[in-house]
Parts: C-alpha cells; structure tokens; sequence
C-alpha cells in the first residue's frame, strides 16, 4: 500500500496521456489528487483490517477475563506499572513526532523530516527495548503461557526457579496461595498461566507491528536521504504515519487492560 | 471497434515466463489466477471423487476399497478417508472458491468495466497473487508430508492434538487470507477513486456493486479467521491457553471466532457469483436488468447481514437458548435479500430476447442451483430442524448447491463469458453447452440423494455408512463422475479454442454495453487511452447486431436514433 506511490513504471512510453505527465503520478491514474485520494483510502480500508485482526485477541482477552475476573486482577500485580507507564509515553512521543514529519513533508522541510523520522524511530526503538527487559524478567521468573516447559504454571511439571534468582514473584504466589486446597491451587495456578499466555500473544503480536513499523520507517529516512520526499510526493510518509498511530492507539488499549487491572 | 485481432495486445506485448510472474497488468494476474485456481480445483476435485468413490458402496474399508479399484495400497488405514475430506474441502475453500470469481474473473473484468488502464495498486495486486502461490505452497507441503484430516474447518481441540500437519495448512490459509484482504483492498480503493467520469454508483454495472459488498467482507472479516488461525496455531507451539482445554482454554471460542469469518466467507463465494449471474441474465436477456437498485442494496444488505449470523453454526456446540434463538431469527434475515435477487432476476428474464449462449445456460442453472442452496438453508436456520439435521448430509448437499452449484458454475459461466475477450478467439458452443447440460446433470444427481440421506440421518465426514443408505450414496457417486465428465468436457472446450483452427472473437459478441466490451479482444495493453463514454450499464439499444463483424457494434447517434443514447442514461439516472 505505501509503494503506491512509489514510481510510476513506463510513463516514458506514450499511451494517451498527453505530454505534461507528473514524475509522480502511476500510469493508470489522472490526477496526482486522485492518486493521493486512493493510496489514502487504501491505508484507512488496510487499519480497519489490522483492527479486526487485533479484535480476534481482544475478544479471546474478554472471554478468559469474564470467565476469572479476580485471577485476571492479580495476575495483572506480577506486571511492571512503571515500564508500561513509560513506554506509553515513549509511544504517545513518537506518534507526535510521526505527525510532524508528515507536515515537515508536506512543506518540503526536508532536514526536520529526517530528524522527526529519527526520533520516531529511536522511540520505537526504545520500546522494544523495555520490552525486552520485561520479557526477560518474566522469561527467567517462569511467568509465561502454561504450555511451556519452564513455565511455572505448566499444569503437568511446574517449574521452579532457583533460589534467589528471579525467586520474589514465585515466593509471593507460594505466599498468597498458601491457604488452597491442592486442587483449587492446580486451577488458580493454570488460569494465571492463561493470563500470561494472553500477555505474552497481543503483547508479542504488538511488537511484531512495531517491528514492522521500524523497518517502514527505516525505508523513510533512506527515501528522505535521497530527497525523494517533497510538496507533490509525501504520500509514503502519511501513510506509514497513519500506520504508526494505529500501533500506537494499540498499545493505548493493551497498558490499562494488561496493566492497570490490578 | 473492430473486428479483427490487433498486433499488439496485452497477451503477445510481452514474452517470457518473468513477463508473467513479476507482471503488474490486471489482466495477466487475472489469467494467473483463473489458470491457478483451475489447477486448484482439479486438485480439489479429484479428492472429492476420493471421497465418492470411497462412498460408494457399504462396509468398505479403504483396503478393500484399495482393491476394488486397484489404489496403491499404501494408501494407508481407514483414516486415510479423513485427510481425503479435508483436503478437498481445505482446497477448495481456500485456494479455489474464495479467490475464484474476485481474484480471477474481477482482476480481468473489474478495471476494463470502470474504462480504467488498472486497479488502484498494481504492485499490491501482483503481491496479491504471490502470496495465493505461496500459500498454495503450503498446501502443497501439508499434502506430501503428514496430510490434514481436521476437516477444513480446524476445530480445537483436536487440532491442538493431531499429529498431522495442521501448522502448514494453517499457515497456508492465513497467507491466502491476506491475500484475499488485498485483493477486496484493491477492489473497494478502484470503484471509489477509478470510476470514469459520468459513472455514477448507480451506473455501475452489477458485478461492480458485487465486488464491491465482497470488498467489504474481505476486509472486515478476512482478518478475524487470519488472528483466529495465528491462534490456533501459537496455541499449538506455545500452549498458551487461549482454546486448549487442558490448559483451561475454551475451544468453542474457536469456534466463535472462526465462524465469525466464515460465515461472512460464504459471501465473498456466492456474491460475486451473484454479480456475474447479474451481467449474464442482462446481456442474454437482452433487456436492462430488473430492479437495478434493489440488486445493488441487496449485495451491501447481505454483506451487513452475514456479520450477524454467525452463530448458526454452533446450535449443537453449547450455545445458551437465548443465543440460538437470536442467530437463527438473524439468519432469516439474510433469506430477504438473496430472494430479492432471485425474483430480480426470474423478472428479468420475463418477455425478455432470450439468446442460448452457453454463459447463460450457466446462469439460468445458477438460479435452479441457487434456489435450491438458498432454501434449504432455511430448514438449517431454523432451530428445531437443525438440532436434526446438523452435521448431516443435508448440510453437505445445502453448502454443496450454494458454494458450487452458485459460486462454481457462475465462475464457469463467467469464464465462458468473458473467454473471447481474454483470447480473443471463440469457442464451439455445441462441445461448451454439451459438457454444461452434463455437468448439471451430474450436480443435480450427486447432490438431490444427499439431502435425501441427510434428512434421514446420516451424518458427515463418515468413512462408512449403514445399508439403508446405500442406493443414495451410489447415485451419488455416479453423479459425482458424472459432473467430473461434463466439467472435463467444458474445460476442453476452452482448450479447443486456443488449439489449430481459432476463430477470431469480434469486441463484441455479446451485445453487452459495459466497457470492458468496447475495447478490442484481446484487449491493448493499457485497455483504453482514455476512458470511454458512460451511459446505463444495460441499454442494450445502444449496441446492434453487425454481420459482417459477427458481432455487436455501437448505434450511430447519427445514423440511428440521435435520442437513444439520452435516454439510456436517463433510465436509470
């Protein structure tokens, strides 16, 4: 969809449109307008489609909260308030700076593009880093989705980490579910590892967006390094824009339903 | 217009096995894919005839089966006959039906029927179809490793257990997924923003308005089973816990989630099958389409309605009372606009200059078929039959006569339809209409004793079945072969035509007045300079019969009646 308007293969050869064809603008189109109009409705048709495909988690999400909502709750405690809170902001950030590149485009300020583009991307990249911290974090604690093997929710074989290496979440749950009757304990501890299963896949799905975003991006600064962006081709920037704030406005719905449910 | 072949055309403009793939023009991607998709089918049909053959007769083991008809007996245990019905179904879901009418026949037609030169975005189109080939791919890899034997449907939680190869096949349906988001992408972007000056969304032939509620689908819905198959698959690898039931998951959220899409699938099948119907019963009527706009709201009516009807799949799954109720007075809902049709369509032909062709022998047995799909599916929505009749085999023979006898035969029909324009070389309607007359000979005789043993009690996806239902089962199968030999028969017909003697096709063969029949056949590279006069899609007055030419060719304002081309737009203005 952002290659739209990328280049306009054979407007060398003559099939009817005259002589004065704007570098721009693809063969089968009139109007540069027409173009941009296109590209434009394509991107909002393609996030209405990411949207419906982040819904299918969403409603999974729903379905396993309503059915535990107090499990739901305190497995949202074993979740870091403040990495989340900062990385929303570091998010909320790159969005801005993601809208001021598209008008640096549109007027040609081709120096602020690159550095707004810059900073979008170092911001996004930042997130992934402390996402990074706190998958690890979780990786080595044993929370994680009840079919891995050292996951200590794993209903067949619970894993358990080593004395005083990572230990604290696993001594705090041995702490709050002292008072369970075994089978009670075995339900608890499998319904908390869904939690975590459900956190690991929007979170995960989440981040190969942004992933895909940074490489999008990345494409950006090397097109504005050759200067390729301007007042009649911003086209590509809009559209990756548009793409940014949907992976923004994502992450907006997942911190308070993952985080801020305790 | 002319009558003669031109020099260059969009076939011969280019040279070489890279001039296709790495192609970005409609019309080549529309020819790859039809030419894919009729490989697919091939594919899909011949486990379909597995299946019958396997069928056949009672208390046959695929062993014994092996023997009677001399089959390798590597073949394999009686399970075997799981991994045969799932791949046919599998194939023919994903790889044949659903990109069938909108990838094949819309590439083709949709941008000439708008007098552009392309869709919106050529390079996401040519993505489009490498992403169909490499989801076949996947297939393909399913097939020749451990097979698939989930049905097509992969419900978990024996999905989750099976040791066949459910994450290639999942894979492969995602990517064909996403290959079907761009190509509704593609279509929805190009009837906005590419209309020729003076089309309306009233003057819009009704394949468009079809494509166009089939966009809508696609990308609202396509998206939902992609998420739902990642799930599926995740959950397999990872166990996360979202549908496995060991784990504490909830399968019948599965269920929920991919019905969601594939409910709403069947109309990406059958609406633009409806659309193609729409432009055959017209041109070969020779009469402006009854009801123009009830046909055009009842395409966006049944895209809104298919959302909402999901449930009606899972009246046996554990649904609430409640919930079963809502789904099936919903699911009535979608019966007004699909009637509506119908009745469109019958009223066209009414007093109408009927011509045989053999396109519209196609179109008049999608209405026989139709009917019957569309009506027995009434007896599926209503509750207290369905408790009855779910997974039986009068579900297999309702969805038979929707999803082949409508969107299989209107496919076939508009390939027959729009074939002289493609190749620009006509076919023998006698060997054409021989191998349609027996292919809905053979339809009708495979599908007519399922209902009746369906209704009776047998259920699907059985290897075997009891003695009471023998005599439907071998009808069945005959009809089965039968239908095989008048399809073979319909694709010679076409192959026919390109071998030895061809027989040039005039612009215009059959009289229609859309635009992708003013420029010449095959079309020119870029299908027009610049876009073509807009009147009523079914004015068939503006266009008269030329001998010489073998075909039609536009009334002269001048030298015919200067009134006539006002008055055609103002019809249905």
């Amino acid at each position: 969809m952002t290659t739209a308007s990328a280049d306009a293969p054979g407007h060398d050869d003559d099939h009817g449109h005259g002589h004065d064809h704007p570098k721009h603008l693809a063969h089968h189109f009139d109007t540069l307008e027409q173009q941009f109009d296109s590209s434009k409705l394509g991107m909002w048709a393609f996030l209405l489609t990411e949207v419906l495909f982040f819904s299918g988690l969403f409603v999974a999400y729903a379905t396993l909260r309503a059915n535990n909502p107090e499990v739901f709750s305190y497995a949202s405690s074993f979740l870091d308030t403040k990495w989340g809170a900062i990385n929303t902001v570091v998010l909320l950030i790159s969005s801005f700076t993601a809208a001021m590149s598209v008008r640096n485009a549109q007027l040609g300020e081709t120096s602020k593009l690159k550095r707004n583009l810059i900073i979008t991307l170092i911001c996004a990249g930042g997130f992934m880093g402390i996402k990074y911290v706190e998958y690890s974090h979780k990786w080595h604690a044993g929370l994680l989705p009840p079919g891995l093997e050292n996951s200590m929710f794993n209903p067949e074989t619970p894993w358990v980490p080593e004395a005083g290496h990572h230990d604290a979440d696993y001594l705090n749950l041995q702490r709050d579910t002292m008072d369970m009757a075994p089978a009670e304990r075995v339900h608890f501890m499998t319904t908390l590892g869904r939690f975590f299963g459900v956190y690991f896949f929007l979170t995960g799905l989440h981040g190969v967006h942004v992933l895909i975003g940074m490489g999008v991006i990345s494409w950006l600064i090397l097109r504005t390094s050759r200067g390729e962006f301007g007042p009649d081709n911003f086209t590509a920037v809009d559209l990756v824009a548009l793409y940014w704030h949907l992976v923004d406005l994502v992450w907006i719905f997942l911190f308070p339903l993952l985080y801020l449910i305790a | 217009m002319t009558n003669t072949t031109p020099d260059v055309h969009y076939l011969n403009c280019e040279k070489g096995f890279k001039s296709w793939f790495w192609t970005l023009d409609h019309k080549r991607l529309g020819l790859m894919y039809m030419w894919s998709v009729i490989a697919a089918f091939i594919l899909g049909g011949i486990f379909a005839l597995l299946v019958r053959m396997e069928l056949m007769q009672p208390n046959m083991g695929i062993e014994e089966n092996a023997a009677l008809y001399g089959w390798s007996k590597e073949l394999g245990p009686a399970n075997l006959y799981n991994h045969f019905f799932t791949l046919h179904g599998a194939i023919m879901v994903f790889l044949v039906i659903i990109p069938g009418i909108p990838a094949a026949l819309g590439n083709f037609a949709l941008p000439m029927m708008l007098g552009a030169k392309d869709v919106a975005y050529p390079k996401l189109n040519r993505f489009s179809y490498h992403l169909w080939l490499s989801g076949a791919i996947f297939f393909v890899l399913a097939l020749v490793t451990k097979g698939l034997d989930t049905g097509w449907t992969f419900y978990a939680p024996y999905s989750l257990t099976t040791d066949t190869a459910v994450v290639f096949a999942t894979t492969g349906a995602f990517i064909l997924g996403f290959s079907s988001i761009f190509t509704g992408l593609n279509m929805l972007v190009t009837i906005h923003k590419l209309r020729p000056e003076g089309m309306t969304w009233f003057k819009m032939p009704l394949f468009l308005w079809a494509i166009y509620a089939t966009a809508i689908i696609q990308i609202l819905a396509t998206p939902v089973i992609g998420i739902a198959l990642l799930m599926l698959t995740i959950e397999r690898v990872l166990g996360v816990g979202i549908f496995d039931p060991t784990l504490g998951g909830d399968p019948v959220l599965f269920e929920h989630i991919f019905w969601f899409y594939s409910h709403p699938a069947v109309y990406v099948m059958v609406l633009p099958a409806m659309g193609v119907v729409s432009e055959l019963l017209a041109n070969f009527s020779r009469k402006p389409i009854f009801g123009y706009r009830s046909i055009a709201f009842s395409s966006v009516a049944i895209a809104i309605f298919s959302f909402i009807v999901w449930g009606h799949h899972m009246f046996v799954s554990g649904q609430s009372d409640l919930v079963n109720v809502v789904f099936s007075a919903l699911t009535f809902s979608v019966a007004v606009p699909s009637a509506i049709k119908v009745f469109n369509w019958i009223a066209t032909l009414y007093k109408g200059s009927i011509s045989l062709d053999t396109p519209m022998w196609y179109a008049l047995s999608v209405i026989w078929l139709f009917g019957i799909g569309g009506l027995t599916g009434l007896w599926l929505g209503t509750l207290g039959t369905d408790i009855h009749l779910h997974d039986t085999y009068f579900v297999v023979a309702h969805f038979h006569f929707v999803m082949v006898g409508s969107a299989i035969f209107a496919f076939i029909g508009g390939v027959f339809y729009w074939w002289p324009k493609m190749y620009g070389v006509m076919y023998n309607e006698t060997i054409a209409k021989t191998g349609t007359a027996i292919a809905f000979i053979g339809f009708n005789l495979t599908f007519l004793p399922q209902f009746i043993a369906g209704s009776k009690g047998m259920p699907r996806r059985y290897f075997d079945y009891a003695e009471e239902f023998a005599s439907y089962n071998y009808w069945s199968s005959i009809g089965a072969m039968t239908l095989g030999v008048g399809l073979s028969i319909a694709l010679y017909a076409l192959l026919k035509s390109l071998m030895g003697q061809r027989k040039a096709a005039p612009a215009n063969p059959w009289g229609a007045v859309t635009l992708d029949w003013q420029c010449t056949s095959p079309p020119p590279p870029h299908n027009f300079d610049h876009a073509p006069p807009v009147d009523g899609p079914y004015d068939h007055e503006l266009v008269r019969w030329n001998n010489d030419l073998q075909g039609y060719e536009p009334v002269d304002p001048v030298d015919g009646d200067p009134n006539l081309a006002r008055m055609g737009s103002a019809k249905l203005a």
